[in-house]
């Protein structure tokens, strides 16, 4: 019942959590142990989804390092949009199940995949073709689309944005990986790694009408981070996004990004973009506020060409 | 035939007919296929009148065989194919168990005059104005709005109770629907028909049939030269009366013996309960018709309000908090026009045909048909409107034009809907989050499938929402997304009749292929 007990305590919320908080080891019940590698970011390009997550995560390590034995592990893909694989809205599905498999390779316990739609979730999960590839991989398969799978949460020190409601599989799993696709964005002109966390929580309104750029910062500051981003850039939605309108709008890059860092994620993918990373505000933010380093110079990168 | 075989027959046909009726009406994961449903609704007599005039073509012709049918067999779609006589039929039974009394009917003069009296009515209205009585009283109309306003709901929160016991045990077959309630006001016919025809039906056996229901009344008028009838044999007949105590209809006089075949719905009762096998169904000669002078009371039904509300709550949810943002926006959305679904060509049009079945609001995977209360006028209560402060138009669907019974909504290809403006995005900049917070948000923009709203340079970093109307489709999905409150800055102002949007242009990126990182 550890897992029904720690919901409870979760959102039980208010004073009581967040003192529990201060006091500390609380940490304790999601941290897997904190990863080891030589790398901060591994870069692969040239190859095909799973094959360059193949490349890309033995670099990191191996599934292992973030995985362990017996754990429940949360992936969470954007499938945002009611559009076919092509067309770049949604992270790529074969990089899905290929991550799936790696997890139960590494003795994940159960996988699971949901997002919080834009569009209606039933024709997002069939046509962006991850759900038939994360069931094909084993992986539940999770709805996303009423408030009743959401529950509250504190975000201490957040600006903007100091309650959240996040889908109980945030909560319920012992380890979170984040698999966004980089695509241009109207409004914050990028969305990648700490906008893809806009899909865990239930009102995103809030978020638009009280400082977009902030709140996306904010979020990063609850505890329960990505212990690995996996950016899919192998159809990139160079403009119109996050939607997008039709395959002109799309660009192969063939490329994947592997980090513990989502800020930095978002760096490298805001260079992959072609966009001064000063100018999506969030990232600026999230570096100031410590929650990550966008100084790439700085970072121990991988790069691999297939 | 003289056995019970015609009653067993009768019987289980209707079953699968009610039993298919409703699953169609609480599909709320749309899983029965557009064809099925255009199958069942082909023999629905009201809804393929309509159509046929619409189109005037035998592939609308259902209603031509129900002609056919009663003039052969009498009023069998009443017992066979009418989902709310079939729905009578069971709360009869139902009366039964509840009362002993409320099964015994007996002889009862008919309501000639209130009946004939709403039957020229509707025809005159019709005919003159409009399709509002049709509305009112269609019965496929009325049980469409029964399972859509106060059966759906119940089959939803038992999903979503289930669905919470599974997803305790990790299991995620079923997911949560949220409950969205209609305005209260729509509530307000269909309470008092399903008040008025439970209380009948429970007491009266079909008393609806006979005394309002238009479509009862025509068939029972074809039904008068109908070759094959209730029959007896006087020489058997005992008088015992146990025929008329049996009759839904009330129709049998046994002292005659007499049946009034303009009231006998064919359900065959009368035949199984005959001990002296006096009765069969058969073709007989037409006889003349004798006047009864019998009072028989009148009933008057009042709807209780206290019921009503309590009905309507059942239906009325959990309902999204709107988000609020620190300040509220001030200039009112000036909505000249209602946006009516895709497929409906236009207001008028649409109006003029629809009879407020509510199946397109049922089918629609996203909500966003809603029973109309004011949009289109008192005429036009209960029709479908699209309120896109609930939900939107999802791009890659059409599936409210595929099951349109009546034709209100014509069928068109995913492709033409696309380019189907049902309206126009209006901008109003003095309620935008970027103009009055200075902060970022795009959310209507982001939620637009053409990019007819986009975003264009604001001050220093910030961008803002622009809106080109000719590759608008009026989706919605720019004025459900956008987060000011109490009033949108974007809204969807209706067409007043649907016009062909511009197909979105587009170039190809002129960022290449990468050979190196960037970084």
């Amino acid at each position: 019942m550890k897992r029904r007990d720690f919901l409870k305590t979760s959102v039980g919320g208010g004073i009581a959590a967040g003192a529990a908080l201060k006091m500390g080891g609380f940490d304790k019940l999601w941290s897997s142990a904190p990863p080891v590698s030589k790398y901060d970011m591994v870069a692969v390009m040239g190859g095909n989804p799973d094959a360059m997550f193949d490349l890309g995560i033995q670099e990191l390590g191996g599934m292992g390092t973030f995985v362990h034995k017996g754990q429940k592990v949360l992936i969470k893909p954007n499938i945002g949009w009611d559009v076919i694989p092509d067309l770049g809205a949604n992270t790529n599905p074969l990089l899905v199940k290929r991550i799936i498999e790696h997890c139960f390779k590494a003795g994940a316990k159960e996988v699971y995949v949901f997002d919080h739609t834009c569009d209606n979730w039933v024709n997002c999960y069939s046509n962006s073709g991850i759900e038939k590839m994360a069931k094909a991989a084993g992986a539940k398969v999770v709805p996303g689309n009423s408030e009743s799978y959401y529950h509250e949460i504190e975000i201490p020190g957040g600006i903007k944005l100091q309650k959240a409601k996040v889908h109980q599989l945030l909560l319920e799993t012992d380890v979170f990986i984040n698999v966004p696709v980089l695509k241009d964005h109207n409004s914050t002109r990028m969305t990648c790694c700490l906008k893809n966390s806009m899909g865990l929580v239930w009102d995103r309104g809030y978020w638009h009408s009280n400082n977009l750029n902030q709140c996306i910062a904010d979020y990063a500051l609850y505890e329960k981070k990505p212990a690995l981003n996996v950016i899919d850039c192998y159809n990139v939605m160079v403009k119109h996004g996050p939607q997008g309108v039709s395959k002109e709008d799309v660009v192969s890059m063939k490329s994947q990004i592997l980090t513990t860092d989502w800020v930095a994620g978002d760096a490298a993918a805001a260079k992959m973009l072609g966009v001064a990373v000063e100018k999506i505000e969030y990232i600026p933010i999230a570096h100031k506020m410590g929650l990550g380093n966008m100084n790439l110079d700085t970072l121990n990168i991988k790069r691999i060409k297939m | 035939m003289s056995s019970s075989v015609l009653r067993r027959i009768r019987i289980v046909f209707s079953t699968l007919v009610f039993i298919f009726f409703v699953l169609v009406f609480v599909d709320f994961k749309s899983i029965i296929p557009a064809k099925y449903i255009n199958t069942l609704m082909f023999l629905q007599f009201v809804p393929s009148v309509l159509k046929f005039y619409d189109l005037k073509t035998l592939a609308a012709g259902g209603f031509l065989i129900i002609l056919l049918l009663t003039l052969i067999t009498g009023r069998t779609y009443c017992s066979f194919l009418c989902p709310l006589g079939i729905g009578q039929d069971l709360n009869s039974r139902i009366g039964g168990r509840i009362k002993k009394k409320f099964r015994r009917y007996g002889f009862k003069r008919p309501f000639t005059i209130l009946r004939y009296s709403i039957l020229a009515i509707t025809f005159l209205i019709t005919m003159v104005w409009g399709i509002y009585m049709i509305t009112l009283l269609d019965p496929y109309s009325i049980f469409g709005r029964f399972m859509t306003y106060f059966v759906k709901p119940v089959f939803i929160i038992v999903n979503n109770f289930i669905s919470g016991i599974l997803g305790k045990f990790d299991i995620y077959t079923l997911s949560n629907v949220p409950v969205k309630g209609f305005p209260l006001i729509v509530y307000s016919i269909p309470a008092a028909f399903f008040l008025l025809i439970g209380a009948l039906s429970l007491t009266k056996g079909r008393l609806y049939c006979n005394m309002f229901c238009p479509v009862g009344t025509f068939l029972g008028l074809i039904s008068k030269i109908s070759l094959f009838r209730i029959k007896f044999n006087e020489s058997a007949c005992t008088r015992c009366g146990r025929c008329a105590m049996r009759c839904k209809s009330s129709c049998i006089d046994f002292l005659k013996p007499h049946v009034d075949i303009s009231r006998c719905v064919s359900c065959f009762n009368c035949i199984h309960t005959c001990q002296d096998k006096a009765i069969s169904f058969g073709i007989v000669r037409l006889k003349k018709k004798v006047h009864e002078t019998d009072e028989s009371k009148r009933k008057v039904i009042v709807g209780s309000l206290l019921l009503l509300f309590g009905l309507s709550r059942v239906a009325n949810g959990q309902n999204k908090t709107a988000p609020k943002p620190k300040k509220e926006s001030t200039v009112k959305e000036n909505r000249t026009c209602p946006v009516c679904p895709p497929g409906g060509g236009g207001i008028t049009d649409f109006n003029k045909d629809c009879i407020a079945c509510s199946l397109c609001i049922n089918v629609c995977p996203n909500g966003v048909l809603q029973p109309a209360y004011k949009q289109y006028g008192l005429a036009g209560i209960m029709q479908p409107v699209m309120d896109y402060h609930k939900s939107f138009c999802t791009y890659n669907c059409t599936k409210c034009t595929e099951i349109c019974p009546t034709n209100a909504l014509h069928p068109l290809l995913l492709e033409a809907k696309k380019l189907t403006q049902l309206g126009k995005a209006k901008f109003i900049k003095d309620n935008c989050i970027v103009k009055t917070e200075k902060t970022a948000c795009g959310a209507c923009s982001e939620a637009c499938p053409t990019k007819a709203c986009h975003m264009i340079p604001y001050e220093g970093n910030l961008v803002i929402p622009e809106v080109t109307e000719d590759i608008c489709i009026g989706c919605g999905h720019c004025e459900f997304a956008c987060p000011a409150s109490p009033y949108k800055a974007i809204f969807v102002d209706g067409n007043i009749v649907h016009v062909a949007a511009k197909k979105p242009e587009n170039v190809q990126s002129e960022i290449k292929t990468p050979v190196e990182f960037p970084f």
